[in-house]
């Protein structure tokens, strides 16, 4: 007896705005995404965007430590294993950044006193590594079926030192840039609800707008993914 | 500039909210706000248009709608939290507009009052036992909510039981009996000896226990069998011989991804050897 394993096919999106050489200007990478791949977690994903992938896996609402336990709310853990080595500081604090954003969104008081754990693992970093993990944890968690007000997505974007700026940068075009931004939008109104940064900038106002723009693009992907995933059933 | 305007004009479905009945049977994903009947005539097409207030008791008639799994009440609206399709019951009889849903695909179980279950006992603490739902904590069965229960014939740890919840809400433990209000078992219980117990999705148990499912009455005719349908996801199945429980067991797994010829592929291959 022969038995799927995967449920789900590859999808491949469009470019951002469709022009394959990337210039300066706004264009994103290749995405895509595979749900449902992994049989022990109880939702996972993969994200890919250009040669930077992430797997991610959701536990949840599952039991929880009588230590960790908040008597009103689940208690999010987010666990990043990078590629090579042993997790280090850097880890740790993108951990933090994308358990708050998780916070923000999912539904955490219709579960309380259990534990939702997101697990990433870097697959490939080329660039854009935190916006890939925001993007895999978010199609992880709507695999699970954990409740959320709204869905988000990851947009980094770089600086370099004329002030033009390159969206989902390439490692080498994060190492040459003059700063490094990333932000987490959600779904329902592009708000704001995380972001890092790194380098020398002074116009974050731009910045966001072309990652608000570049947003767009990441949850039209999420849709056509979601729904090509419930048309098969 | 012309990026903010375009992005502005350029909305998602899900940055303005839909009437709920244009959007059944969609893909909806979570974010998205459904405007019930009664509210969708109130906001014309350009959203903010004024209407002199009416004063008499027409104006407030209001649809009592029942909200689903997969669907918050804010404010006015419904708000999507999971990712499916909508769907929408009529009202049998009497007022009210229905019930709305969202039909998601989910592994984990969550307790909830009245689903039947089956659970494996963990522990004995006190005078209950401690069983294993799938949820986020054991349930609690009492050693009394058994149909003629005695100090002699209670079910040891390890024991499968199938029951139902009386208590499962967010706040408290659940808790779950063997017997349904009238005190008769009613088919709940310890359940027998031998037999495989496995675990698919959630949505496969609602299919499969849907009034007109035709898998189930396959194979009944294949095989003489025994099955138990847990709503968490779990099936305990048993046949004559250990080949035949096996052979149920995978074709139950793998209904979930099959089409309808597949499956009568299989079962003919099957009836024949």
């Amino acid at each position: 007896m022969e038995e799927e394993t995967h449920t789900d096919a590859k999808i491949r999106a469009e470019n951002g705005t469709g022009s394959s050489p990337r210039g300066p200007g706004c264009s994103l990478r290749h995405f895509a995404c595979e749900q449902n791949l992994l049989s022990r977690p109880d939702g996972s994903a993969s994200f890919l965007q250009g040669d930077t992938s992430v797997l991610a896996g959701v536990y949840g609402p599952a039991e929880v430590k009588v230590s960790k336990e908040i008597f009103n709310k689940a208690t999010l853990e987010v666990i990043l294993r990078p590629k090579i080595g042993l997790p280090g500081v850097a880890e740790k604090s993108r951990e933090r950044l994308i358990r708050n954003t998780c916070e923000a969104v999912v539904l955490g008081t219709l579960h309380p006193r259990t534990s939702i754990t997101v697990v990433l693992q870097v697959v490939s970093d080329a660039g854009s590594l935190l916006a890939c993990c925001l993007n895999a944890a978010c199609m992880a968690l709507v695999d699970a079926g954990v409740p959320m007000r709204a869905l988000f997505c990851g947009v980094a974007c770089a600086l370099d030192s004329d002030g033009t700026l390159v969206l989902d940068p390439t490692s080498k075009q994060e190492k040459e840039a003059r700063a490094v931004l990333t932000f987490a939008l959600d779904s329902v109104e592009r708000k704001l609800l995380m972001s890092s940064t790194k380098g020398l900038y002074s116009d974050t106002e731009q910045c966001l707008a072309a990652a608000q723009a570049a947003s767009q693009h990441v949850f039209r992907f999420y849709r056509e993914s979601l729904q090509r995933r419930y048309s098969k059933s | 500039m012309a990026e903010p305007a375009s992005v502005a004009a350029e909305s998602l479905a899900g940055s303005r909210a839909r009437a709920a009945r244009t959007v059944l049977g969609q893909v909806v994903l979570p974010g998205e706000e459904l405007l019930l009947p009664e509210q969708e005539d109130a906001e014309g097409p350009g959203g903010a248009v004024e209407r002199p207030l009416s004063l008499n008791a027409r104006a407030c008639s209001r649809v009592r709608v029942v909200c689903g799994p997969g669907l918050r009440r804010c404010g006015d609206r419904l708000l999507v939290t999971k990712c499916g399709r909508l769907r929408h019951k009529e009202p049998g009889s009497g007022s009210g507009g229905g019930v709305y849903w969202v039909d998601s695909q989910q592994k984990r179980y969550v307790p909830v009052k009245g689903d039947h279950v089956i659970g494996i006992v963990t522990a004995k603490s006190g005078d209950i036992f401690k069983v294993d739902v799938g949820g986020s904590e054991p349930a609690s069965l009492s050693y009394l909510s058994f149909e003629g229960a005695t100090k002699r014939n209670r079910p040891n740890v390890g024991d499968l039981i199938y029951g139902q919840f009386v208590v499962a809400n967010k706040d408290m433990e659940p808790e779950m009996v063997c017997i349904d209000s009238c005190g008769r078992a009613n088919g709940m219980g310890v359940i027998g000896q031998d037999g495989l117990l496995f675990k698919v999705t959630l949505g496969l148990i609602r299919k499969l226990l849907a009034p007109d499912c035709e898998i189930i009455q396959e194979v009944g005719k294949l095989y003489p069998l025994e099955i138990v349908f847990g709503m968490n996801g779990r099936i305990w199945v048993k046949a004559k011989t250990i080949q035949q429980t096996l052979i149920l067991a995978n074709i139950l797994e793998a209904c979930e991804h099959m089409t309808s010829d597949q499956r009568k592929q299989i079962f003919s291959r099957l009836a024949e050897s």
